[in-house]
């Protein structure tokens, strides 16, 4: 059984994000970026699988310019067998993203597409819902616990108001949420090994899809900013501003 | 052009209207046209009374039905498709079941979607937080068809009802499930405390608190005090103190309640996208550098196992 894992290199979690000065967009240049956590986790999930001898091949696919080989080239060191990279110098906006999987499933028959549920940076949540719908698939999004049977799936999914467990018949997308696994760490010899690993090159075109943005941003800019508090020095402080100042108790 | 614009509801758990309806009808107003409310489940009786009484809609729609109960994602696609095109604009929160559902639509529609909307700036264009809520985009939308979740906390609900109820429309429920999904189990968390989407107060735990059991010590009775609903930042949930559905954050819940309590938070990027457009912020916290100070109104720098307990007594006098 093959698994296909779609990644997306982003903004490293860990720094803010700052509008350019202009508002064409966020600032990038010089900064580090990452693997998407949720990717992590869902190529975490596949290889698992395929460490309990329940899936045969792990296939990691990237969508966007030549840098995000440097995504791929993670991927292959965390264990993904083979690595897959759509070459595309456009802003490439979720249903784009999705019609360029649906492609590649279609020529690769993956039984499983697991994907990260959202990326932090444009925080969509779309791409695995629309891969789902584009292939008529059964869809789990945010799985907590991914349970591979004959045929079928069964994933417990975390929800508004606790958690729901979906039995989806294979083939099927899930996407992952936080709390599936915590993903390992490349290892020294696995990321010189990694290096060498082939990455086949495919193109919009050469899939059939078109890819032109759909959704236009017109600017970017920070956010209203709440004025600076103040510290209080008792809870005594603390109830009396509440009360008098703030008038919230 | 008037726009014709679908909000889609959801309910409850005791089968009533979401408040999250009232939020999607200001978003709805200033795209101004005329409105009409889908509600669905497995039984919409309260809901469809309690939407024919919403102020300055068209019409509701009523999807009812057993395949309709769990909310699939392909069930409301099934149910919602038909009409699509009828509208230049559908609407629904952004809720799990919102984000699971609308971009497959968007999908088998073959238009993009634009996801969790603070804002509106006119009829195709929308603005919305990116990078874990640190940068906002204003993003415009060119598609006839134009599918938006909108994050509720956003857009104050509107107030009133109606003078006289709406006509009802019956829709044709799905009749069959998808060959593809079932619902095995449904396990909803029962709590005797508000739910963090509608109350007035949070009380909300980090690592700070060290345990479950502190977790619950600490903050139970203070939240019982303040009728507070309890909430949690990611740290707290994967340690285990909290469940995943009080999760407060970029990934999970986004809340602006009147007034938001930190304990024990340091105030990650990611935590801070779920809760800094709350109307007042205390933060309790040892490290007087927590980020979480940096957003919060009220700070209050100490150990949290002394100050919450004397914060709880102090309130019961």
């Amino acid at each position: 059984m093959k698994i296909l894992v779609p990644v997306k290199r982003v903004l490293d979690y860990n720094i803010k994000a700052r509008a350019k000065a202009d508002g064409s967009g966020v600032a990038l240049a010089g900064l580090k970026m990452s693997l998407n956590p949720f990717d992590e986790i869902a190529l975490e999930a596949a290889i698992r699988l395929k460490e309990a001898g329940q899936a045969t091949e792990v296939v990691a696919l990237s969508c966007g310019d030549a840098a995000v080989q440097e995504g791929l080239r993670t991927a292959l060191a965390l264990g993904a067998d083979r690595a897959l990279w759509v070459s595309s110098s456009e802003e490439l906006q979720p249903l784009a993203v999705a019609k360029l999987l649906r492609a590649v499933v279609l020529r690769e028959a993956p039984t499983l597409v697991i994907c990260g549920k959202q990326a932090i940076d444009d925080d969509a949540n779309q791409t695995g819902q629309m891969l789902a719908a584009l292939l008529n698939w059964g869809q789990a999004t945010n799985a907590a616990e991914i349970q591979l049977g004959e045929g079928r799936v069964d994933v417990v999914r975390e929800t508004d108001g606790g958690t729901e467990t979906l039995r989806l018949l294979l083939p099927a997308v899930i996407t992952t949420d936080l709390r599936l696994n915590e993903p390992r760490y490349a290892t020294l010899p696995n990321i010189m090994k990694a290096r060498k690993k082939p990455i086949e090159t495919l193109t919009p075109e050469e899939l059939g899809v078109t890819v032109t943005p759909r959704l236009k941003t017109l600017r970017v800019q920070e956010p209203p900013q709440r004025p600076a508090g103040i510290k209080v020095d008792s809870v005594a402080a603390l109830l009396a501003r509440l009360k008098n100042e703030a008038k919230v108790i | 052009m008037e726009n014709r614009i679908l909000l889609v509801a959801e309910l409850g758990s005791e089968g009533h209207l979401k408040s999250s309806i009232r939020s999607l009808l200001t978003a709805a107003r200033s795209l101004e046209g005329e409105i009409d409310v889908l509600v669905w489940g497995g039984d919409t009786t309260f809901a469809v009374a309690e939407a024919r009484r919403l102020p300055g809609i068209r019409r509701v729609l009523n999807g009812v039905g057993p395949t309709l109960a769990d909310g699939l994602a392909e069930m409301l696609c099934a149910l919602v498709q038909p009409l699509a095109r009828q509208y230049t604009h559908i609407l629904t929160a952004a809720t799990v079941i919102g984000k699971n559902w609308m971009p497959r639509l968007a999908a088998l529609e073959d238009v993009a979607m634009v996801s969790d909307i603070v804002g509106v700036e006119s009829s195709d264009t929308f603005v919305r937080p990116i990078y874990a809520g640190s940068v906002w985009a204003t993003v415009c939308c060119p598609e006839p068809l134009k599918l938006v979740t909108v994050r509720s906390t956003a857009f104050p609900g509107v107030e009133g009802e109606g003078a006289d109820p709406v006509a009802v429309e019956n829709l044709p429920c799905p009749e069959a499930l998808p060959q593809s999904t079932r619902i095995a189990v449904h396990t909803h968390v029962q709590e005797g405390r508000p739910s963090l989407e509608n109350a007035r107060v949070v009380v909300s735990g980090g690592r700070g608190l060290g345990s479950a059991e502190h977790y619950e010590a600490l903050l139970g009775p203070l939240a019982d005090e303040l009728n507070a609903a309890l909430g949690a930042s990611r740290a707290a949930v994967d340690l285990g103190y909290a469940p995943n559905d009080v999760q407060v954050g970029q990934t999970g819940k986004v809340v602006a309640p009147d007034l938001y309590i930190a304990i024990g938070i340091s105030g990650a990027i990611q935590h801070l996208a779920g809760m800094q457009t709350s109307r007042v912020i205390v933060a309790i916290n040892k490290d007087p550098d927590a980020p979480i100070f940096t957003v919060a109104d009220y700070g209050l720098v100490g150990d949290l196992n002394v100050l919450v307990p004397e914060l709880t007594a102090a309130l019961q006098k």
